[in-house]
């Protein structure tokens, strides 16, 4: 070892994993309830709590708000929309129990000082400063700004900031890790023991001890080859720090997992990943191909082969992609969003009276600017380099590169308990978002087949987890043991990239090429070109099919292998390889699962060429899977999808 | 880059051992070159243009040129962000400028009382009412399909 390390030792009865969304809901709920009982509560966080997770630069909108308060929609509504978005394979239990809660999460938001729009008398909108100064708040009966049914706009600058303030203010500084990141589960017998990381910043290793445990880091980006291939890498729509430690460790510690297909493709301005949300359903904007034709109309037929999913409204994000795609696939595009139109017909009422249609051409430019400039400022950076005004010049859009996101349209995460009073029997078995290992929790990106939580459902999934996991600790008083021999053997893993590089760099004369060693960068190019070329990325047109996957299983386990061999200078590459090799891991696990699954079910996420059709009698179901991390070996099998809602 | 330091405003948060930016970056990209008392962006191709460190530096030492293998040059965005607001100021590559502000909360920073203001009165650990429920619902009661 070049320098010796600390092992510094944390013993807590509550560890929650991760300060974004989830893990600041977690925080939240957790002193309520943890108070009553004496209990502990730690927070850890790879990097710091203000600005960490996938809300990091801030959001536009709150894409799940139900208005349960102004009757606006029910329970049921949105458990029906998840389930046909997802094309029938979703846990109605899981999409339930969010939906019943996120509207206080968002009302707490509020009330911590989160600007939300609000329709004033005269049905304008309001900023959500303008609006609280008018006294327009949820509190006080006032309506949001609907983007869509779901959709609500604000202006979500701070939305991070300040939801982990309101952590902060909860847990106390003295609970609370930064930039520590946290890399292996460790386990008692069949029970969660704890978590082993180390420090961004100092020489330290750090031992989480604790009786409950929630994953909540994120999901995973960088698995797949970006379209970008210089600095743009960076430019990921989801953030390029969200490296699939959840996925990782969820795993690793043995939890059955579920939708590990699922990936999500989102259709975003092209290059720079800018929302096209508010584009489509608030200024309603159209997008068709080059020859000026709206691919939502003219493959209308195409709906036909996706069984009832294809009939539903609004129309699957998958399908949507999807015929988008065909257009693309054709040598049809670019795909233009037509936003100059847009404008003209939303300010068209104001036509004849010029000192109003100004104002109006002002504020929706404003509106337009802030969309971009609270959540993707690359977007607002590249049409002011391109000098596109958005009144006057149309925009392309275009397919990402797949995501693995369960908290968005994407499905991918642990297999975990439903709620008491609402799941069946077959889907739980204890404490709500307990995943199969005892102990282990997971929120957000982190659980699965609860799609569409977005940033204020996995806030309020991260509340339900907290006050189970409160639950679980006064259940299970005793703590768990963490054998010592264990924790040195995981030092030692840990850290031997740093032990890798130093023994080996002096026998070339250039640092990043020797044949003894990987460096954390080509290693991740390397994994991305596997995922891109036989998973079915953006080369490959978002196709795959059985030899494809084969193959790349074959390549992703020698990769797997030279995992082995990752160095780093640094601590900071020290993160680095830790974060590949917890890509890797969602990359096998996604991999594995498309080769089980043997039909096409989401045509917009992924197509398999050689089963180019959804099979509802045999497919209708969640594709599962367990790792047996001391055998190396994966089982995958069916567990049947059973509605809540008939 | 993604971000860039520009040298003649950065003093290293005076000569501190981590600055604002190394603080803040969520993908621990910013560090100080310790021979120059400079921060700068050690890796332009993991950044996600999140701006973070350009909003928190005190200096206003950092901005952001846009990625260089898809952005035309000449542009940028530059915020200014208070308490309560932030004000971008958008240079297009061919002159124009425009100006927007929009506010960024409501509430004094430090303030979030994390009930809301709402009562906590909830003690059973055994049901599904979270923290502050049902009264931050708005609603009587939380939904449930078990009665």
């Amino acid at each position: 070892m070049p320098v010796e390390f600390e092992t510094v030792e944390v013993t807590t009865d509550v560890l929650i994993i991760g300060g974004g969304m989830a893990g600041c809901g977690a925080a939240v709920e957790a002193v309520h309830w943890a108070k009553k009982h004496g209990l502990k509560l730690t927070l850890v966080d790879k990097a710091a709590l203000d600005r960490s997770g996938a809300v990091a630069m801030g959001l536009s909108a709150i894409n799940q708000y139900l208005g349960l308060c102004n009757g606006e929609n029910t329970v049921e509504d949105y458990v029906e929309y998840v389930k046909n978005d997802l094309m029938g394979i979703s846990r109605d239990d899981l999409v339930y129990n969010i939906a019943r809660h996120v509207d206080s999460s968002v009302h707490l938001f509020e009330e911590w000082g989160l600007p939300i729009w609000k329709v004033d008398e005269k049905g304008e909108n309001l900023d959500g400063a303008t609006a609280k100064k008018k006294g327009l708040t949820f509190k006080n009966g006032a309506k949001p700004v609907r983007s869509g049914r779901w959709q609500i706009m604000l202006n979500g600058e701070s939305y991070k900031v300040i939801v982990a303030e309101a952590a902060k203010n909860a847990l106390g500084p003295e609970n609370i890790y930064e930039h520590v990141f946290v890399v292996e589960p460790i386990l008692d017998g069949d029970r969660i023991a704890g978590a082993v990381g180390f420090s961004k910043r100092e020489n330290k290793i750090y031992v989480f001890r604790a009786k409950a445990v929630l994953a909540a880091m994120g999901g995973a980006v960088g698995v797949f080859r970006p379209r970008s291939v210089g600095e743009g890498l960076g430019r990921s729509w989801y953030p390029p720090f969200s490296t699939g430690s959840s996925a990782y460790f969820t795993i690793k510690a043995g939890a059955e997992m579920t939708c590990q297909e699922i990936r999500f493709i989102p259709i975003r301005f092209k290059d720079a990943y800018g929302p096209v949300g508010a584009w489509f359903l608030l200024f309603g904007a159209k997008a068709t191909n080059a020859l000026g034709e709206n691919y939502m109309e003219t493959r209308a037929a195409e709906l036909d082969n996706w069984g009832p999913y294809g009939k539903v409204k609004p129309m699957p994000a998958n399908l949507r992609n999807y015929l988008g795609m065909l257009d693309l696939e054709e040598g049809k595009g670019p795909i233009f969003m037509h936003t100059p139109e847009a404008i003209a017909k939303l300010a068209e009422k104001y036509k004849d009276d010029k000192k109003a249609f100004k104002k109006k051409m002002k504020h929706l430019e404003s509106e337009a600017w802030e969309d971009f400039l609270d959540m993707s400022i690359s977007q607002a950076f590249l049409w002011a380099a391109c000098n596109i005004m958005p009144e006057e010049k149309k925009s392309e859009i275009a397919p990402a590169e797949p995501y693995f996101i369960g908290s968005h349209s994407g499905a991918s995460g642990a297999w975990v308990s439903g709620p008491e009073d609402v799941a069946p029997d077959e889907y739980k078995w204890g404490y709500p978002n307990m995943t199969t290992v005892k102990g282990l929790f997971a929120a957000g990106d982190a659980s699965g087949a609860s799609a569409h939580k977005f940033s204020s459902g996995s806030h309020a999934e991260g509340r339900i987890a907290a006050k189970a996991m409160v639950k679980y600790c006064v259940d299970n008083p005793e703590l768990p043991n963490i054998d010592p021999s264990k924790v040195e053997e995981l030092k030692e893993k840990i850290l031997k990239p740093l032990k890798t590089f130093e023994e080996n760099k002096d026998f070339t004369t250039a640092e990043e090429v020797n044949p003894n060693y990987i460096m954390p960068k080509q290693y991740m190019f390397r994994l991305q070109k596997i995922m891109d070329e036989y998973a079915g990325g953006v080369s490959a047109g978002f196709k795959t099919n059985k030899a494809l996957l084969e193959k790349g299983i074959e390549y992703l386990t020698m990769l797997k292998e030279d995992s082995e061999k990752l160095a780093a200078r640094n601590l900071h590459e020290l993160m680095r390889c830790w974060e590949n090799i917890h890509r890797t891991m969602q990359a096998e696990a996604h991999v594995r699962a498309v080769l089980f699954r043997e039909e096409t079910r989401w045509p917009g996420y992924y197509f398999r060429t050689d089963t180019p059709k959804m099979d509802e009698e045999n497919w209708h179901c969640f594709v599962n899977c367990k790792y047996d991390a001391e055998k190396d070996e994966w089982e995958f099998f069916k567990k049947p999808v059973i509605r809540l809602l008939s | 880059m993604p971000s860039f330091v520009i040298q003649e405003k950065c003093d290293a948060c005076q000569g501190q051992e981590k600055t604002a930016c190394m603080y803040i970056c969520p993908n621990d990209l910013m560090v100080v070159d310790k021979e120059k008392n400079k921060a700068y962006n050690r890796d332009p191709s993991a950044c996600w243009e999140c701006y973070c460190c350009v909003k928190i530096c005190p200096q206003q030492a950092i901005d952001v040129r846009g990625y260089a293998d898809f952005m035309p040059m000449g542009a940028s965005c530059v915020p200014l962000r208070s308490s309560d607001s932030i004000m971008w100021t958008i240079k297009f590559r061919n002159g124009t400028v425009k100006r927007f502000k929009f506010p960024i909360r409501t509430t004094e920073e430090g303030a979030a009382d994390p009930s809301g203001g709402y009562p906590t009165d909830q003690d059973n650990l055994d049901d599904h009412v979270l923290f502050t429920e049902p009264h931050s619902l708005g609603i009587d009661s939380v939904p449930t399909l078990k009665k």
